[in-house]
């Protein structure tokens, strides 16, 4: 019986090569292992190692040849067993080269997958809006109260660790401390230190490790201190949490809560202030929400926590003392993927998330003064993404602005301002306008923090600028 | 660290491997096989396991070869007893991660190998329906938790799969492999120290085959005894023959028994060494054929263990019944991983986000 050695590919990249230099000669013995051959490769000079043993017979491609094709077949091999083509060596009469191994003939031509245009067609059907989202009214959940959004997040969490054991909360100076913005204020006494557990400050550590403790069933809610510090771990919330799901074809998912304040707070500078969501909003695998209000904040984080997935919950340092009316429903919870028309109008749609609501309803108390009612869109929720109801208004209002306090260069508001080009461009009676923190490191002195920040008159100025 | 080099070249501890000019090799521990940490009949099954594990992995050289499987390819080659060794000392419920370097450990964990093939030719028969490829491959059943291809960020998610031992109040253990290289990330200390605050029953396996891709251990780290590498959070460590199952098998009874009492984690140093390069493009210039040739020959786990077996009487066509089974089972998963269809065009879509 004689295998045929096949010129083999010894990189990722390599479709051809050189055959440099045989080191092994017809009639010599062969074992797993040996190096047979120096190919190089558009990388480098490779050892090529014997799989089979037994006796090499017949050299098909001579030392010095250039630009052999990858799986052209360069030697035969004699394998044990196989008294015939020894012989045929002995007298001198080269053996036939066997006919190439089933499994080469196998081997799938490296077609294109699909069409370009298929594929993005396809991936823009399952991005589409689904169109009944949009009109399907808020969900009136009775009584409220007025409630901070400190005390919301925290009733959130308290609410969803009676009801179910798998979920606990864990952070720097989240059971001791009460928090270091007193989000977790009570919660070591009720819960104990098992589920409510401090870390030392290694949130690369504390992060990749609550992932594993996900990825085996548990629920955890990890507690940045600020999102800021989470770059620290953003490998582990990336390439661990958000792509094991589809790495492992669906077998092992990672049901997890990254929460903590995001953006600027007052007076910080560069390194404490940063807005992270288009960071994480420009990830597969991973769901983002902003939550303004106590109700969103408590709805979405209820129902973050209950979310198979790994959820980002980007909180706002200024919105944790704010006191918004909540409901006191035991039930109340508010969906991802749904955002929330805060102030109806005709003439232009404002988009905002975050503490940026707060300025887009000041903007719009403005405006309407002027006698311009602006329509207010609370998205909620980043990832997905709610373009039913942003598409809904601007078909209404046929103009945009964007409201982050992010950088603008690829940021949240293009992306809002992309969408509605896409979905309803003839619709718009005006360029969509974004407006947004300046394209600079926050500074500390408290006079350029402000000129670096969105007010609302720059809001106002905004639709202004298109109305 | 001078001293502990000088220590071990006085050769005190008997566990200390010695080196040739520039790398540490290991040597036999108990020359002739005498560790009695197995049976002969588990000595059996472990030459069985190790052999599925190397005709496997010179199968996936071989398809590689033939531009059938594509991207990187880490091959196991070599250290075959680390992982047989380790899960020989492991239950049911236990669990395992480790590094890119996969398909042993999946293999040892008793994944199938026509699963794992046909992930590595990228087919829909595959563990990941041939959507994680080499590095990425994961069984819930069999309690193996990944392939992962960032160097280091296994071992933070393993201490997190101990940590979910501990927070269930169960005495099952998760053997966290990494290699030489990765204990150079900072997140392995931020977990050692995480495992040691709160006693989390996590194994620490370093697979040290003295070269973290083409830079050597001694170019790599100043601390030249890895073992060590947890004593500041008081974590025990042991420095093991990786070329000796039996001598693995001892050390994780040891590792095991510790994790399970409650005690915390438990490093294990284990000195191997893979014959292959580091990936399937690896032209291997920083080491010598020499060095790979002496370990082949003076040091091979499967070898060694077919001395002690022979020594215990298992005669020739024992051990011919092994390799033949092991053969098929090997050509099964080739055949397979060829016949099985490329994932449907719609799997793109789908695993992105768990519905509902």
């Amino acid at each position: 019986m004689t295998t045929q050695i096949l010129m083999p590919a010894l990189s990722p990249t390599m479709t051809e090569g050189k055959l440099a230099r045989w080191l092994k000669k017809v009639g010599e013995d062969v074992r797993a292992g040996d190096v047979i051959a120096e190919i190089e490769t558009d990388k480098a000079t490779m050892e090529v190692e014997a799989v089979d043993e037994g006796k090499l017979s017949q050299i098909l491609v001579e030392e010095g040849t250039d630009g052999v094709a990858v799986n052209t077949p360069i030697a035969v091999l004699s394998v044990e067993g196989d008294a015939a083509s020894e012989g045929e060596v002995a007298n001198g009469k080269a053996a036939e080269p066997a006919a190439p191994a089933p499994v080469t003939a196998k081997q799938p031509a490296p077609e294109p997958l699909e069409d370009h245009k298929v594929v993005a067609d396809k991936a823009a059907a399952a991005q589409a809006p689904a169109a009944s989202t949009a009109t399907a009214p808020e969900r009136d959940w009775g009584p409220t109260k007025p409630t901070t959004v400190r005390e919301a997040l925290r009733d959130a969490m308290a609410l969803e660790m009676r009801a179910d054991d798998r979920v606990f909360l864990i952070g720097e100076e989240v059971a001791q401390y009460q928090g270091a913005y007193k989000i977790s204020q009570g919660m070591l006494d009720e819960f104990g230190p098992r589920r409510i557990i401090d870390t030392p400050i290694t949130e690369h550590g504390f992060t990749g490790m609550a992932v594993g403790a996900a990825m085996d069933g548990l629920r955890p809610i990890v507690e940045f201190m600020t999102f800021n510090f989470a770059m620290q771990a953003i490998d582990q919330i990336i390439n661990s949490a958000a792509k094991t799901l589809y790495m492992s074809g669906g077998q092992m998912g990672c049901p997890i809560v990254f929460r903590g304040p995001n953006g600027a707070a007052s007076r910080v500078a560069a390194q404490h202030s940063q807005d992270y969501a288009s960071w994480y909003a420009h990830c597969p695998g991973l769901k983002v929400v902003a939550p303004w209000s106590a109700a969103d904040a408590k709805g979405l984080l209820r129902s973050a926590i209950r979310d198979p997935n790994p959820v980002i919950v980007l909180e706002n340092e200024i919105l944790y003392g704010q006191t918004f009316e909540c409901p006191t429903d035991e039930d109340f919870i508010v969906p991802i993927g749904k955002a929330k028309i805060e102030r109806t109008g005709q003439h232009v749609t404002i988009v905002a998330y975050s503490v940026m609501v707060g300025v887009a309803m000041k903007a719009a108390e403005t405006l309407a003064g002027q006698g311009i009612e602006a329509e207010v869109i609370n998205l909620r929720s980043l990832r997905p993404l709610d373009t039913a109801a942003i598409v809904e208004s601007v078909k209404k209002t046929s103009r945009l602005v964007t409201v982050e306090e992010g950088w603008p260069y690829a940021g949240i508001g293009a992306e809002i301002a992309m969408q509605v080009i896409e979905h309803c461009f003839d619709w718009l009676d005006a360029p969509p306008v974004r407006v947004h923190g300046l394209d600079v490191p926050l500074p500390y002195a408290a006079n350029l923090e402000k000129l670096a920040l969105p007010q609302p008159s720059w809001v106002v100025d905004a639709v202004k600028k298109i109305v | 660290m001078a001293q502990a080099a000088e220590t071990r070249k006085r050769g005190k501890d008997p566990e200390i491997v010695q080196e040739s000019e520039s790398v540490q090799m290991p040597e036999a521990a108990h020359p002739g096989g005498t560790n009695q940490s197995m049976t002969r009949e588990q000595l059996a099954k472990a030459y069985g396991d190790m052999l599925l594990i190397r005709r496997f992995e010179e199968k996936a050289g071989q398809l590689y070869g033939m531009g059938l499987i594509g991207g990187f390819c880490h091959l196991y080659i070599g250290q075959e007893a680390v992982v047989v060794g380790i899960q020989s000392a492991l239950s049911d419920g236990d669990q395992v991660i480790t590094s890119y370097r996969d398909h042993g450990h999946m293999l040892a964990t008793g994944m199938e190998p026509r699963g794992v093939m046909a992930e590595l030719t990228g087919r829909s028969g595959g563990y990941s329906k041939g959507k994680g490829g080499s590095m990425h491959m994961f069984s819930k059943e069999k309690r193996f938790f990944g392939g992962h291809g960032i160097v280091g960020a296994q071992v933070s998610l393993g201490t997190g799969l101990a940590m979910a031992n501990w927070y269930r109040g169960s005495d099952r253990v998760c053997a966290t492999y990494f290699g030489d290289g990765a204990s150079s990330q900072g997140q392995v200390y931020e977990s050692f120290n995480l495992a040691a605050l709160m006693k989390l029953p996590c194994i620490y396996v370093i697979e040290n085959n003295k070269y973290g891709m083409g830079t050597s251990v001694e170019r790599a780290t100043a601390s030249h005894d890895l073992s060590i590498n947890g004593a500041p959070w008081g974590i025990p460590g042991a420095k093991v023959d990786g070329m000796d199952v039996t001598a693995v098998k001892a050390a994780a009874d040891v590792a095991v028994a510790h994790c399970r009492s409650g005690a915390g984690p438990y490093l294990m140093e284990i000195q191997t060494y893979r014959y292959r390069g580091h990936s399937m493009s690896d032209p291997a210039k920083y080491r010598t054929r020499d060095e790979v040739q002496k370990m082949r020959t003076e040091r091979d786990c499967i070898e060694a263990a077919r001395h002690t077996l022979e020594a215990a009487g298992m005669g020739e066509e024992e051990f011919k019944a092994i390799d033949v089974a092991v053969k098929a089972r090997v050509q099964e998963a080739a055949d397979f991983a060829q016949s099985s269809p490329e994932p449907d065009e719609r799997e793109l879509w789908t695993d992105i986000l768990v519905e509902g």
